[in-house]
């Protein structure tokens, strides 16, 4: 209880924190909607063109691009700044996290929450609802259930990857850009259908690390639609598991690299 | 309330053999360290650049967790409790703020009594006192980023306090600061020493916070203990010595000698010569002198403790 009070203290000191530069707060907020507007409108413009992408409609597609970006956002806004570990690991700035009394990572990402990119959120939601005005959804309690949770449970596997490849700071301090081929292209990824992409490439991201979980396979259980790639109906609600394996994952990649840090130093 | 035995920390550096080829070498910070603070104890841990001072410290608040030996804190083992010690010590890293950064300095007590989860009362008590003892109220409102490096470092020393620690460790708290900003750090720390409720441990280049603050004071020098226990002792074991500054109106004689004591240097043709005194008293030395010589001025110097140090980190570099 009082963790959670110290915890809304460090997020009301990063607001306050952000909003004490008031233009460049105001500018960047703004700013933000457009990069993820453009996100969604890349999709529909390919689409225009296509009309047909892996055996999807536009309005099919764009579901999964609205799972896939509503997760992303959400994910991004939460724990996408955890990738600057790397300056604090760099600089030694994480001892001075390492002698409050809280977790490390909570602190990390509530100092440095972006603030300016709450506005991602609101377009994220919109895309979504328009998503689901685009197509026919058949509505039974079920879908209504996963058309909450697959957004979330995408943001909580974003957020998982987020921080496996931040954590690689705590090996290599010049990890570099390394991580964000798996945050960024990950996204990037999630936004078609898979039947896009063949071969083992799309084995090893849509299966092996679980990314055709996120968007695709929810948004084929919300359309009624059977995977054109044979797996079952159910596969489409078992988002939130992925989603679970992927955070305990990370969890353990994080507490590893924690313990590392502390047996190596800066 | 510090028990270290035999305490180490490896560090592995790659270091480059060849266009590719790299070689992992073992590289020992902290070697086998036993060290015990009473409470209420003023420690001053000095060492040269490297030495391992800084690494100790880090073990001991629980960022960095020992190769090898125990340590505790307050009864706690800092690694795996960090969380807990970290409500019973107060840490100011010279380098690193506590602060935030872009709020005033007001803001960031506020937010660290949440943190820290202190009781309004005894939070608005203890900050009450910082306030008075460092002169605080001029720039409570400042934003932090705006503020003096004096000023910040007294913002950061409150920091430390308000949670009421049992132990404060200062990792160089005085470096870059002003002479003004320093005696303001010093007195404070002597203040809060005077009433025994804290135990402190500091890092420092600069000897003046040792002598102005610290009854013990421990050398580290290639990750060992080379000296534990006061400055006086110090001087004794390193047979530093206090020394006789004569200006004379005409040269000694040749073959002049001082009972007690021994020409140490001569300067300006003899006009001004050093005595270093081997314990016998100053005033005995001087009127010896004064019977023997054309006498115009003299001064009492008392050692340095800065030669000693570096007579002595001299002497540890030494294979």
């Amino acid at each position: 209880m009082g963790e959670l009070r110290a915890y809304a203290a460090l997020l009301g000191g990063q607001v306050r924190s952000v909003a004490s530069y008031r233009a460049s707060f105001v500018i960047e907020l703004f700013s933000n909607i457009g990069a993820t507007a453009l996100d969604v409108v890349t999709v529909f413009v390919l689409f225009r063109v296509v009309t047909d992408l892996g055996g999807f409609k536009l309005p099919e597609g764009v579901l999964m691009t609205a799972i896939s970006a509503g997760g992303f956002v959400l994910a991004d806004f939460a724990v996408g700044n955890v990738d600057r570990l790397k300056t604090y690991v760099r600089t030694g700035t994480l001892d001075a996290v390492l002698v409050r009394p809280l977790g490390v990572l909570p602190q990390l990402l509530l100092l440095d929450l972006p603030v300016r990119k709450a506005l991602r959120l609101v377009v994220g939601v919109a895309t979504i609802g328009i998503a689901i005005g685009l197509n026919d959804i058949d509505w039974t309690p079920g879908r209504v259930l996963l058309v909450v949770v697959a957004p979330v449970a995408a943001a909580v596997f974003f957020g998982a990857i987020f921080v496996i490849s931040a954590s690689l700071a705590f090996w290599w301090v010049d990890s570099g850009e390394l991580g964000s081929a798996f945050t960024y292209g990950g996204r990037d990824f999630t936004a078609y259908p898979i039947t896009v992409f063949d071969g083992w490439f799309r084995t090893i991201f849509a299966y092996a690390l679980g990314f055709g979980f996120v968007a695709y396979q929810p948004a084929l259980a919300l359309l009624g639609r059977t995977d054109p790639l044979g797996l079952p109906a159910w596969a489409g609600y078992s988002s939130p598991l992925v989603a679970l394996l992927a955070a305990v994952l990370a969890a353990l990649v994080w507490r590893t690299g924690v313990r590392h840090y502390r047996s190596t130093g800066s | 309330m510090i028990r270290m035995h035999e305490l180490r920390k490896d560090f592995t550096v790659r270091v480059k053999a060849g266009r590719l080829r790299r070689t992992r070498r073992t590289v020992t910070a902290v070697d086998r360290v036993s060290l015990t603070v009473e409470s209420g104890e003023m420690v001053g841990y000095i060492g040269p650049n490297g030495a391992g001072k800084s690494t100790t410290l880090k073990m001991l608040t629980g960022v960095l967790s020992p190769s090898g030996g125990e340590v505790s804190v307050c009864g706690l083992t800092p690694v795996p409790e960090r969380t807990r010690l970290a409500l019973r010590i107060g840490v100011v890293f010279g380098q690193r703020s506590q602060l935030w950064w872009d709020l005033p300095l007001a803001e960031s007590f506020r937010l660290l009594r949440h943190v820290y989860r202190v009781p309004a009362a005894e939070h608005a008590a203890r900050l009450r006192r910082c306030r008075d003892l460092l002169d605080l109220d001029a720039f409570l409102d400042t934003p932090v980023r705006q503020l003096s490096l004096g000023q910040r470092m007294r913002g950061e020393l409150t920091a430390a306090l308000l949670h009421g620690p049992r132990v404060l460790f200062l990792d160089e708290p005085t470096i870059g600061l002003d002479v003004v900003s320093k005696q303001a750090v010093r007195s404070f720390l002597a203040e809060l020493g005077g009433t025994g409720d804290v135990t402190l441990v500091l890092t420092t280049h600069d000897l003046a916070d040792i002598e102005r603050l610290c009854d013990r004071l421990v050398v580290i020098d290639h990750g060992r203990v080379v000296h534990d226990g006061t400055i006086d002792q110090l001087h004794v074991r390193y047979g530093s010595r206090r020394s006789l500054v004569v200006d004379l109106d005409a040269p000694l004689p040749p073959g002049f000698e001082l009972p007690g004591a021994s020409l140490t240097s001569s300067e300006a043709d003899g006009h001004r010569v050093t005595f270093a005194l081997d314990g016998v008293p100053a005033g005995t030395a001087v009127a010896a002198l004064v019977n023997a010589a054309p006498v115009r001025d003299l001064s009492v110097v008392e050692p340095g403790i800065e030669d000693v140090v570096a007579r002595l980190y001299a002497a540890t570099d030494a294979p």
